[in-house]
């Protein structure tokens, strides 16, 4: 029995588990990073966009501040979002880009005077201030106020991830490669670390840890087509949801992109919008601004990915043997622009369609993207049902983005989230001392071999591939961008049915090392739970919020559903998951249910809205003279690590 | 304007039948030895060798091992050797090879893992620690995170991230002479890291110090200047200006 033991122990080596280790290694904890491969491969390196954080330094970031921030993140999320976390959020996002500014990543800066922009498919000229010069600059991108999307060039999330982790190799940080975790070690409510099968050897090893991180990243790939990597398949969240005590949250919250290439699904930064693209129809009509008069081609991504697909559904799409598409024109930007700023844009353009974006449109439609959901935490980032079980990342649901998130505020997440949250993960450790009985740590490893070797020994069964293609069919087909409650039933049926084939699996290769069909064994079925979770709790949400769309509940129902949907996994002999609620309280939100501004309001209203708006405005009239931190601090008091707490200076108004 | 999805750029037609050799060796498996089996496979509108690669290991052979992350060119998981020349497999058109026959080996000069995947994560660790590839100043971790951050020349932000952006995918070790011969050679991925480094303003190492890093024949005077790098990085970095500053860098200091 091979066990290896640590003080913080953090699944995942992108953006937000790096940031978690170095954290917690900062403190003085051993720490171990896992990942199923070398960390800057992970799929953070793949976001091109940006990152935002309320700098307000670009003149069209000016009057920018975390009151505009927390403001669109909220409206944003559909009011679906936690208000304390987006706050804890926008208040060390500018810490934590400026953090990565130090770490080495080349953020894009200000060139003072005059430039050429193109804003609502014209080419404008802005002036960037003197006394801006060389701070850090940002750019337009959808449902957001201000121009607040830091970047470098198109390749943010890659310049972030190689800095999180030379960080991480300067601070001497093992990260254990090509190791999968597949389960969770617990007992009673206290997570005491995680079994790992080694993808080259095939050995099991049980490690063993004060605090546990689950930073694994999205669930995209429970689709058929997704932009994200072929390994965000969701696995931390199944582990956590295996135990039966830690809940996932708002699993039915799943982002589709608007622009994606056909057929790959290969994306393309909103970047590409943010800086002057347009979306066109079959007759090369430039649709949007008919759907959103005021925000157009940038209205928040689900909206927009909502307007696509209605407008190809009017027979406006371009046919194609993939099925229909729209066009993404950036030709407008010109070359310059193009080959600097968009340039992973071009290479994918040039690569995977034989195209120039710089004289041809491009083909694109909406695509899963994001997952708002994943392990359920509190502010603190601990499972509220599990002890020492940590999450970060696009793998947890912190809840800072409700039921759509904004392009630009998940490399935040991870960075914030992960220098957040890796305190108190540091905290914990300090404060606890584990003793574990080697007989627990000896039962989960004799499980997990026991299941592998069941696999081994059928002969003839199901095709695990086969299975899982079905999943991705049934995700894609009947619970995506527009949902309805026949559809859902049938992906709920089907689903079922998919996860009791999987009791009949069968594993060609029998290699007990290296083997790529039995780690697709030990997946599929764990995938097919969390579809599962996200079909049954979009069956259970008769309302559309954000992403969440249902064609025969067409309002935003916040009388009945202003609440999260926990997923459990109570029994592992349970055909489907268990859905509980988590009410969020009107009356504690500094900003109380409103319009989005996008369509008609159609918003059922909660009865306490009223309340809590008529007592937001007494408050703030009760205060005469305060400033804005004082009347925010009367509203909404949240927590922060002592260290983060700090007011952050911008250019030309200080601290105000 | 185009109007059309141009996908099938090749003009072979779809229905090809496409012939891939491919090295297969499994150091785990006690007595496996390397040798190249032949796979065939329908070619489809717009395949890229990620597709072809899946395809044979779901409906042929279970066992075959490959590393693809991204599939968008992004991530570097997924060098090899494509008939000849290591590049990135998963935005590989297979339509590129009028004569469908394509042979597929492992990156040579990394671990071998199995079949097609090689252990560039260890190499590349490695690596940065070797050549310290993080900002080495004081400020990185002293600095005061609420004041305005120090302010930086955009041309310079810019000319950084024109080297940062390496991908860590080894084609360029892969591809170099000098490699082959000298085990402890840096090669041009770590130039590359030295370079970006070397020029960046928050890095107070002087050229001295990274005197003490490449100044010898392990490091830019064991360089031979042949180019291989240059010709086969995907994402076309500058190795040959790099690598000839850093040398010119380095004889001041000799
Ligand atoms: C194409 C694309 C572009 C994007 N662009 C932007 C953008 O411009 N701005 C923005 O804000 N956001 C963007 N996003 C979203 C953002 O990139 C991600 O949400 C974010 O990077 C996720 O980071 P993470 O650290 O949570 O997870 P990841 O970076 O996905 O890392 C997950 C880690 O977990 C490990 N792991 C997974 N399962 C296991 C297991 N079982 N055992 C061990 N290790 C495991 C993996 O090896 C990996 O290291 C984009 C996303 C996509 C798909
Ligand atoms: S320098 Fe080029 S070839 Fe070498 S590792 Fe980086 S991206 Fe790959
Ligand atoms: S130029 Fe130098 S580093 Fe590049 S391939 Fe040749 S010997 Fe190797
Ligand atoms: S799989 Fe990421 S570069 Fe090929």
């Amino acid at each position: 029995m091979k066990v290896v033991y640590t003080d913080s122990l953090v699944i995942g080596g992108g953006l937000a588990g790096l940031r978690v280790a170095i954290a917690s290694k900062k403190r003085g904890m051993e720490t171990i990073v896992l990942s199923l491969i070398p960390a800057k491969r992970s799929h953070s390196a793949a976001a091109q966009g940006g990152m935002q954080a309320s700098l307000g330094a670009s003149i069209k970031g000016e009057g920018d501040n975390e009151d505009v921030h927390f403001g669109d993140t909220v409206k944003g999320s559909d009011w679906g979002c936690d208000q304390d976390v987006a706050r804890m959020f926008v208040n060390t996002a500018p810490k934590a880009i400026r953090e990565l500014a130090t770490w080495g990543v080349p953020w894009s800066r200000i060139r003072p005077g005059d430039r050429e922009v193109v804003v609502n498919a014209e080419k404008v000229t802005i002036t960037e201030k003197e006394e801006a010069e060389g701070l850090i600059t940002a750019r337009d991108f959808g449902g957001t106020k201000k121009w607040r999307t830091c970047f470098t060039a198109d390749g943010t999330g890659h310049t972030m991830l190689y800095a999180m982790d030379n960080k991480a190799i300067e601070l001497d940080i093992p990260v254990h490669e090509r190791k999968e975790v597949i389960s969770l070690i617990h007992e009673g409510d206290q997570c005491y670390g995680a079994v790992v099968r080694d993808l080259v050897t095939g050995e099991l090893i049980a490690y063993v840890a004060k605090a546990t991180t689950i930073a694994t990243g999205g669930y995209g790939r429970i689709y058929a087509v997704s932009t994200n990597a072929v390994i965000c398949e969701g696995m931390g969240a199944a582990i956590a949801l295996e135990t039966g005590k830690a809940p996932l949250g708002n699993m039915e919250a799943v982002q589709f992109h608007p622009t994606a290439i056909v057929p790959v699904g290969i994306l393309t930064t909103e970047g590409c919008r943010g800086d002057g693209g347009v979306l066109r129809d079959i007759d090369g009509y430039r649709f949007m601004p008919d759907y959103e008069p005021d925000k157009k081609e940038l209205a928040s991504r689900d909206v927009v990915s909502r307007r696509m697909t209605e407008h190809m559904r009017k027979g406006k799409g371009v046919p194609s043997p993939y099925g229909d598409h729209l066009w993404l024109d950036i030709t407008i930007l010109g070359k310059a622009h193009i080959e600097k700023n968009l340039r992973e844009v071009k290479e994918i353009c040039e690569y995977f369609l034989g195209i120039d974006p710089v004289t041809d449109w491009i083909p694109v439609r909406p695509t899963q993207h994001y997952s708002m959901g994943g392990v359920r935490t509190k502010p603190n980032g601990e499972s509220p049902g599990l002890k020492g079980l940590f999450s970060v990342g696009e793998g947890a649901c912190w809840d800072m983005h409700g039921f759509n998130r904004l392009g630009g505020n998940s490399v935040a997440e991870t960075a914030v989230s992960g220098m957040i949250v890796g305190e108190y993960v540091a905290d914990h450790c300090e404060q606890t001392d584990i003793s574990i009985p080697t007989s627990l740590v000896k039962g989960f490893l004799n499980r997990e071999q026991k299941n592998i070797d069941t696999l081994f020994a059928r002969e003839s069964g199901e095709n695990v591939y086969e299975l899982r293609d079905a999943m991705q069919t049934i995700m894609m087909d009947k619970v995506g961008i527009f949902r309805d409650g026949a559809h859902l039933q049938e992906a709920v049926d089907e689903l079922k049915a998919l996860l009791k084939r999987c009791d009949n699996i069968v594993v060609r290769d029998k290699a007990p090392s290296s083997n790529p069909e039995l780690v697709n064994a030990l997946r599929v079925p764990r995938m097919i739970k969390l579809a599962l979770t996200v079909a049954c709790g979009a069956l259970a949400r008769t309302e559309s919020r954000g992403a969440h769309s249902r064609e025969d509940y067409p309002e935003r129902n916040d009388r009945d559903w202003l609440k999260r949907t926990l997923s459990y996994w109570k029994n592992e002999n349970d055909e489907l998951p268990t859905l509980e609620y988590e009410d969020l309280d009107i009356m504690k939100m500094e900003m109380p249910p409103g319009f989005r501004g996008y369509g008609n309001d159609n918003t059922i209203h909660h009865p306490d809205t009223e309340r809590r708006l008529a007592e937001v405005e007494q408050i703030t009239a009760s205060m005469p003279n305060a400033d804005r931190h004082e009347i925010q601090e009367a509203l909404l008091k949240y927590d922060l690590p002592e260290k983060l707490k700090g007011k952050n200076e911008r250019v030309g108004v200080g601290y105000k | 304007m185009s109007d059309k999805i141009q996908i099938q750029a090749n003009g072979n037609g779809p229905g090809r039948k496409l012939k891939f050799n491919i090295l297969r060796y499994n150091p785990q498996l006690a007595g496996d030895k390397p040798r190249m089996v032949t796979y065939e496979v329908e070619e489809a509108a717009g395949m890229t060798i990620f597709i072809a690669l899946n395809e044979i290991r779901e409906k042929q052979e279970p066992s075959l091992q490959f590393d693809f992350v991204c599939r968008a060119g992004i991530c570097g998981s997924c060098g090899m050797v494509i008939n000849g020349r290591p590049d990135l497999a998963c935005r590989t058109l297979t339509a590129k090879f009028p004569s469908g026959e394509i042979t597929l080996l492992p990156l040579p000069a990394f671990e071998l893992i199995g079949d097609l995947s090689v252990n560039t994560g260890k190499f590349m660790r490695a690596m940065s620690e070797r050549i310290g590839s993080w900002i080495h100043s004081s400020d990185a971790d002293n600095r005061d995170l609420t004041i305005l951050e120090e302010r930086m020349d955009p041309d310079l932000a810019d000319e950084i991230y024109e080297l940062d952006r390496c991908v860590e995918c080894g084609c360029c070790i892969s591809a170099c002479g000098t490699k082959r011969m000298r085990d402890e050679f840096l090669g041009a991925v770590g130039f590359m890291h030295v370079a970006r480094f070397h020029m960046d303003s928050r890095d107070h190492r002087s050229d001295d110090d990274w005197y003490e890093v490449i100044g010898d024949d392990d490091g830019v005077f064991g360089c031979m200047t042949l180019l291989g790098c240059e010709d086969n990085c995907p994402k076309d970095l500058p190795h040959q200006t790099q690598i000839a500053f850093l040398r010119r860098s380095m004889v001041k200091v000799a």
